[in-house]
């Protein structure tokens, strides 16, 4: 179970109190009712699910109750840096990102058992 | 008879650490036995010379006694204290006696000694790797008919339970700085070091008694004093620190991201008569800073023709047996060892007055200290010499021995024979922890090598054998994990260690007379009779996979998840291929550890507590009144209340009439309610619903429609404006935890300058609500301070008065299209307050009524039930609430996704009435509609029926549907096709009671 750290309570929390809430950084359009459908689309449907670093929100439903948003690594789970909501996407410093990449290898995937078992 | 040879007559007097005046009776498939208390059922079993335990998976042959420890892949029982405390699969070799304790083996029918099963055994060229693959796969029906029932009456192993347990289970939850997992020598030595500097330590052991392999290294000395007194010594000293906890019976079996570890504590089955307070098994998760492994060693068996004959056993397990139980394993012992360490078993043995018939060494070349103490000893070593073929039917009685590469062999007349192919590095943690391991060519093992997670491996588990460096190694670690690096600080509690001998040695894969070019059945895996033979045939059939060979063998993947035999089979498979083994790779080791029982997983939640259900405060009046209850989510909601005699439909008829005629009770405590406070509530609440809220005056509710961005309803409620800041916000009875959700979200995220707070209140109202004609009546000598006349207090009122001298809130509402209050007060006075309105109520000749007749009353009216008669892609507009939408606002929450073309197209299903042709037809919930039943199938569906009831109020049935291009149908003959007939039925509008509305402002 993981570790999760809350910017708003400033701790690292258990997994279990916390919830996912979705890609992060998409912006409700200011002029909603005036886009386009093809707006509406990249707005409310189109997801990116990248593998990989990928920005989502959490919420910590059983702590502070606050959204935030997290770098986590869809590979490895691991968590780069969470930061509270309203902030810009925050760039993942080198070192950061160079140890996730790492992480990732030591995942078991399909690609490393079965996949190369091909 | 003195106790000790009641308690066997393999008990060797003088040996062992068991007291010969404690003792536990227990019966083995009927057999009555006598024990020493701390004996496992395997020691018990051995000291009276019993060594045929089970039968093997898939051949049925006869099993015995392999190890002494968890690893044991054979000895697998039926224990039980009666028949709900019944557990199968239980290893002999860790479950300790306690009087009483019902035994039986497994896998046999009808006896252990006559099982019409080993059969198979004579059939086994037909059951080779593959098997089950390759036969049983056409044709199709055949599987659940015959291959499937066959394959589980022959290959099962225990059988389950039929009765509930009635044991209860704990768990809890633990941090601490280090975790230690394992106290043998090197467990216990980190553990030293650790807590001395403070740090909060947890040190955990799976056996009853903390030492590891000291329980049978006799030899060894540490700190001036016998090895095994030296452990429970520093366990004494641990286990007075107050900043340690000692686990004992307690499995580390997973250790998963974060230092988050799953433990298994074994709290009462060692006990003859355990306390009812005390759980059986207790889960702990501790999340701990720092990890310290010390998980010690398992060793290996031999693998050679007829390997598995009961008697032969590991050399260690031997050790075990006689120096800690004082129990010989037999008369007249051989071993086959390719290891130093076999060779002390031997020692021990023979030292207790035991024949040791020979030490058939494999190698050319043994320990000089060993071979020179076996001379001194009398015991004859054949070096180069292998064990070929043994003998015996129910337990091993020779062995055919021969020099290595000579066809020359002769039998030795044994009754035991101890094995020892070297030690396995129990690396298992280490690789849950997604470590990564190294193959180490020159002592053939894999070691720990990349670390994952903050924690170190000390001692065998390592590959550190020699007793000084392990304790040194041990102390360094317990103290840097505990943060406190160098030597000052361990320097004040360093002690010595010594071993006899020096241990060398160990070989993986097939021995002797067992190779490619050989037949035999020499066992990689006892437990899924998986043999060499096994696993060159999967490589011959293209596994080149070590993942693939497993899962085409089975190998390693029995409950024991292949201790004994993942390294041989990696060896085989690594020969057969050409390839070095870290170019096969090695199968991934996953948790648990050792098998862990569903109800130290469950623990708690389980009966009651597996899905807690949510009462009102009234429940208990309901239930005294006879409510029978349904369950809607969590909620226990009064279903109806039938008198003497009744049924549900009599029920419910009687309670719609009564309601409409004069009026009920209702319990609505279970609707969802928010409070929404603050001074752009209002604002607020008009970008969360359809609707609009800043016209709404204080003293009015308005009912409101929820919708995603989507368009789609998302919920819907009635809401109260209490004042210009403070909202009533009620929710459905499911939807209260999402929409608060929904509305968090768009409070911080979206809107954040919004001075909006959000209280979830649905536990804190009891929500009484009283319908029909003589409800103000009803509540009436009840209120204070608030007229409620119909011209003072109107439909779709609301205010904060006193009920009974409590402060409440008073909705004038209907969910029946009568006169309608929803009385709400806190929850701690719901029941006197539901007490007095029901007196009264009564007296006057209304009812309690229950959700049904809500339902029916309801779609009486047409009233819409949000995930009933709508599913996630009904607009507001497609349920005919179109006028719940705002044409002047310019922003809400679905405002756009409204507008989408396929929302807006003609010819959507809309919700409408039906009425059946037949009024005492009542249509099925989720038919089907369609426009002419005589089309060809598949048929063109229109929409299908969401609601439907029998109205007494009526006399006839009623029904609400989604139909395509629904208002534009009215009058139209629709058709609802069923298994058995056609049902023809016509739209119509769905209000069906009153439909000018005039009984609501009565
Ligand atoms: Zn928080």
């Amino acid at each position: 179970m993981l570790l999760i750290h809350c910017p708003y309570c400033e701790e690292e929390r258990s997994e279990l109190e916390f919830r996912w809430a979705g890609e992060a950084h998409i912006a409700r359009p200011e002029n909603i009712a005036a886009i386009s459908d093809e707006e509406f689309a990249e707005y409310f449907f189109l997801r990116n699910n990248e593998k990989g670093v990928t920005y989502e929100r959490w919420r910590h439903i059983h702590g502070c109750g606050r959204f935030f948003n997290a770098a986590r690594d869809t590979v490895s789970d691991k968590f780069l840096m969470t930061y509270k909501a309203g902030l810009p996407k925050q760039p993942i410093p080198a070192a950061t990102k160079a140890e996730a990449i790492a992480e990732e290898k030591t995942v078991e995937t399909w690609e490393q058992t079965e996949g190369d078992a091909r | 008879m003195s106790a000790s040879s009641n308690s066997g007559a393999f008990r060797i007097k003088g040996a062992g650490r068991l007291t010969p005046a404690r003792t536990a009776r227990f019966t083995f498939d009927g057999k009555t036995y006598t024990a020493l208390e701390g004996d496992t059922v395997a020691s018990a079993l051995l000291a009276h010379g019993v060594h045929l335990l089970g039968r093997s998976f898939k051949y049925h042959r006869p099993r015995g006694i392999l190890s002494a420890g968890p690893e044991e892949p054979n000895a697998l029982l039926d224990v039980s204290r009666d028949a709900s405390r019944r557990q199968p699969n239980v290893r002999a070799t860790v479950q300790e006696v306690f009087d009483g304790a019902k035994i039986a083996s497994q896998n046999r029918w009808p006896s252990l000694k006559h099982d019409i099963g080993a059969f198979n055994d004579l059939l086994s060229p037909f059951f080779a790797a593959g098997f089950y693959y390759k036969t049983f796969m056409w044709p199709k029906e055949a599987w659940h008919k015959l291959y499937e029932p066959i394959i589980r009456r022959a290959a099962g192993l225990g059988e389950a339970p039929k009765e509930g347990d009635t044991d209860h289970y704990a768990s809890r939850y633990e941090h601490c700085d280090v975790l230690i997992a394992g106290a043998g020598v090197a467990g216990l030595t980190a553990a030293l070091s650790a807590a001395a500097t403070g740090a909060k330590v947890i040190l955990v052991d799976e056996q009853p008694e903390v030492g590891g392999a000291l329980h049978f290294d006799s030899s060894t000395e540490i700190d001036g004093k016998n090895g095994f007194d030296w452990a429970q010594g520093v366990a004494a000293k641990l286990k007075a620190m107050p900043n340690v906890t000692v686990l004992n019976r307690t499995t580390v079996f997973g250790y998963y991201n974060h230092g988050f570890l799953g433990l298994a504590e074994r709290v009462t089955d060692h006990l003859a008569l355990p306390s009812k307070e005390l759980p059986r098994e207790r889960l702990w998760q501790v999340r701990a800073k720092k990890v310290i492994l010390a998980t010690g060693s398992i060793e290996r068996h031999m693998v050679f023709a007829n390997n598995d004959r009961p008697g032969i056993m590991l050399a260690s397990a031997a050790r075990t047996f006689l120096n800690h139980h004082g129990v010989a394993v037999g008369r007249a012992v051989a071993v086959y060892t390719a290891h130093d360490s076999a060779y002390e078993a031997a020692f021990d043995l023979k030292r207790a007055g035991i024949d040791v018939v020979a030490i058939i060494d494999n190698r050319q070349v043994s320990g000089e200290a060993v071979l020179a103490e076996a001379r001194s000893l009398g015991i004859e070593v054949l070096l180069s010499h292998s064990v070929l073929d043994t003998a015996g039917r129910h337990r091993v009685s020779s062995i055919t021995v021969a020099r290595n590469g000579e066809k020359n062999s002769r039998k030795l007349k044994v009754d035991a024979l101890l094995v020892s192919a070297g030690w396995t590095p129990s690396v298992h943690l280490f690789s849950q922890s997604r470590g990564k391991l190294r193959f180490d060519a020159e002592s053939d093992r894999f070691l720990p090598d990349i670390y994952a997670q903050d924690c170190i491996s000390v001692g065998a588990c390592n590959g550190t054998d020699d007793l000084s460096t392990l304790i040194g190694e041990a102390l360094s670690a317990g103290a840097e994990m505990a943060g406190h690096k160098g030597a000052a600080s361990i320097d004040a509690i360093a002690f010595a260690g010594s071993n006899l001998y020096e241990w060398t040695g160990g070989m993986i894969g097939a021995a002797e007379g067992a190779g490619p070019d050989t037949a035999v059945k020499a066992f990689v895996d006892f437990q899924h009779d998986v043999t060499a033979k096994d696993i060159r045939l999967a490589v011959r059939e293209g596994m080149h996979s070590i993942e693939h060979i497993k899962r085409f063998t089975t190998n390693g993947m029995a409950s024991d998840q292949g201790k004994l035999s993942n390294m041989h089979g990696l060896a085989i498979a690594s020969e057969m291929l050409g390839r070095p083994i870290p170019q096969v790779g090695l199968t991934t080791f996953r948790a648990p550890y050792t098998p862990v029982t569903y109800g130290t997983l469950v623990a708690h939640s389980r009966g009651e507590l597996f899905d807690p259900a949510r009462k009102t405060p009234m429940h208990h009046l309901e239930a005294a009144e006879g409510a029978e209850f349904e369950d809607v989510g969590n909620w226990k909601r009064a279903w109806y209340f039938p008198k003497r005699g009744e049924d549900m439909h009599a029920a419910v008829n009687r309670e719609c009439k009564t309601v409409r005629d004069v009026g009920g009770v209702f319990d609505a405590s279970t609707l969802g309610k928010i409070e929404v406070v603050g001074p752009d509530a209002a604002q607020f609440l008009n970008l969360l619903y359809t609707n609009a809220w800043d016209t709404l005056k204080p003293g009015k509710s308005r009912y409101g429609i929820m919708t995603r961005e989507d368009g789609f309803i998302y919920d819907d409620g009635v809401v109260g404006r209490l004042a210009e800041d403070r909202f009533h916000v009620t929710t459905t009875t499911g939807g209260a935890p999402r929409v608060l959700q929904h509305m968090e979200d768009y409070l911080q995220t979206e809107f954040p300058d919004l001075k909006v707070w959000l209280t979830s209140t649905t536990e804190q109202w009891a929500v009484i609500a009283v319908q029909g004609p003589k409800a103000r009546d009803i509540i009436a000598p009840f209120v204070e301070g608030l007229d409620i006349s119909n011209e003072a207090f109107a439909h779709m009122s609301v205010a904060e008065c006193t009920v009974m001298g409590v402060a409440a809130r008073l909705f004038r509402v209907s969910f029946t299209g009568e006169v309608g209050f929803e009385v709400n007060v806190p929850a701690d006075f719901g029941p006197a307050v539901w007490s007095a309105i029901w007196e009264r109520a009564q007296s006057l000749g209304a009812c309690l009524y229950g959700t049904e007749t809500m339902h029916v009353l309801r779609a009486e009216k047409g009233y819409l039930i949000v995930g009933q008669d709508t599913d996630g892609t009904v607009t507001p507009d497609d349920a005919g609430y179109g006028w719940a939408v705002s044409k002047k606002k310019t922003d809400f929450v679905g405002i756009r996704g409204l507008k989408r073309p396929d929302l807006v197209r003609t010819g959507r299903k809309q919700l409408v009435g039906l009425l059946t042709k037949d009024p005492n037809e009542v249509l099925e919930e989720g038919g089907q509609i369609v426009a002419d039943p005589n089309q060809p199938k598949p048929m063109t569906m229109l929409g299908h029926v969401t609601s439907s009831y029998w109205s007494e109020n009526l006399g006839r049935s009623i029904a609400i549907a989604l139909v395509a291009g629904g208002r534009d149908k009215m009058g139209q003959r629709l058709y609802v096709p069923m298994k058995d007939k056609v049902i023809e039925v016509e739209v119509t509008d769905v209000v069906f009671v009153d439909k000018e509305g005039g009984r609501i402002n009565g």
